[in-house]
């Protein structure tokens, strides 16, 4: 059998914390006690693999769900599913609140709307898009939200916040596409998301067959 | 080129609009080699209170012990209709259950086999990143030798494995803290 290629663990800083005061609900859902580090085995590096099978052919426009055409702003977000090593990763799993597309995705929606929650006083979420990502492996699996460029809200946004690394904490903000911006029907934007890439040399003992 | 992985947010609320169209809790069909066992248990929080809107995702090897996955190239079979992946929200009182088969010994570091286990990931609102655990059986003299299972301090390895409730039924809480806090892995 061959040798079985790892992956580089996080950079500091560009993971948030479980236990995040400032995000209120974490109080109750966090690990008290460390994480046990253990090796990387075919467990890890493997992962669920999904086809287009798994799709249905109008998942990727949010807009046509729905009897009717939906109230707001129609927007086009497009962009690359990349690994920490630049590579795109193609038969990536792309989720959104609420459609399902697949190395490079693009769906059509509305823009979210900012909303008031009870973290803490007056507190509004920025307007945010989730994204949940399998990648290739069990260990590269991603839950996270976009948000849009010039939001007012998100230095006042814990999750936003959470992330202590602020040039990591700016790439979760989209970028405005005028490329992909379709005249009179949509504004385009921006979001490449990138998962956790191989280590640049295979495992020393690899499990054998 | 080099860059650096996006951060992990949490999945929030409302994950039931977005994800519950792969939801799962049939990983194997009764047609599928191997033993079927019925996995139940509770996500708890801090309080003791269940979790009602978390969510689990299981990944794991067929009965032989191989994954179907590219890089798992053990000269192994596979069979059609099992794919390995399992996706449970949790109910109004934080309970979960899903039926499978116990897998198969997969290979660890060095090619020492690991015991029989299932790979988790839990997400819910309050939890900025996903947590991984997993969960080994009951009753398998391979647990006593698992690679994996050794590294975990010996008082907290009995988080990690599941208890017979009855013929078939194991029973495996995820807790999230307190005395009896499951063990979440690092890798």
């Amino acid at each position: 059998m061959s040798k079985l290629h790892g992956y580089r663990r996080f950079h500091p800083g560009t993971q948030p914390e479980y236990d995040f005061p400032f995000y209120a609900s974490t109080a109750k859902r966090h690990p008290t006690q460390p994480l046990v580090i253990v090796p990387q085995t075919l467990s890890e590096i493997t992962g669920p693999v999904f086809g287009t099978d798994d799709l249905k052919p109008a998942d990727n426009d949010l807009t046509r769900q729905h009897k009717g055409d939906p109230i707001g702003e129609r927007i086009i977000v497009s962009g690359r599913v990349l690994d920490e090593n630049g590579r795109p990763m193609p038969h990536t799993l792309v989720e959104v609140w609420q459609a399902n597309a697949a190395g490079r995705y693009r769906f059509i929606t509305i823009r979210p709307g900012e909303y008031p929650w009870r973290n803490h006083y007056n507190a509004w979420r920025p307007a945010h898009i989730h994204f949940s990502l399998f990648g290739h492996a069990f260990l590269t699996r991603l839950v996270t939200q976009m948000y849009f460029p010039g939001d007012p809200l998100l230095p006042y946004d814990p999750m936003y916040m959470s992330i202590p690394d602020e040039k990591a904490r700016v790439r979760l903000i989209s970028q405005f596409d005028w490329e992909n911006t379709i005249p009179e029907q949509a504004l385009g934007y921006r979001f490449d998301i990138v998962l956790r890439g191989r280590e640049a040399t295979p495992m020393d003992d690899s499990p054998g067959e | 080129m080099s860059l650096y992985a996006s951060g992990s947010q949490t999945v929030g609320p409302y994950l039931h609009i977005g994800l519950t169209w792969l939801n799962t809790a049939r990983i194997a069909g009764p047609g599928v080699k191997g033993e079927h066992v019925t996995v139940q248990g509770r996500l708890l929080d801090g309080d003791g209170v269940g979790v009602s809107d978390g969510l689990i995702e299981i990944w794991q090897a067929n009965a032989e012990g191989k994954y179907v996955h590219p890089e798992d190239r053990q000269k192994k079979t596979l069979e059609k209709g099992f794919r390995g992946f399992g996706r449970i929200p949790t109910d109004a009182k934080g309970n979960f259950r899903f039926s499978t088969i116990k897998p198969g010994r997969v290979p660890g570091r060095g090619g020492k086999l690991q015991a029989p286990h299932l790979s988790v990931t839990v997400f819910m609102r309050g939890l900025l990143k996903q947590l991984a655990t997993r969960v080994y059986f009951p009753g398998e003299s391979a647990n006593a030798q698992d690679p994996v299972l050794k590294l975990v301090p010996a008082a907290r390895r009995a988080t990690l494995v599941a208890q017979r409730k009855s013929k078939g039924v194991l029973e495996w809480n995820i807790v999230l803290q307190g005395k009896d806090e499951t063990v979440f892995f690092d890798f």
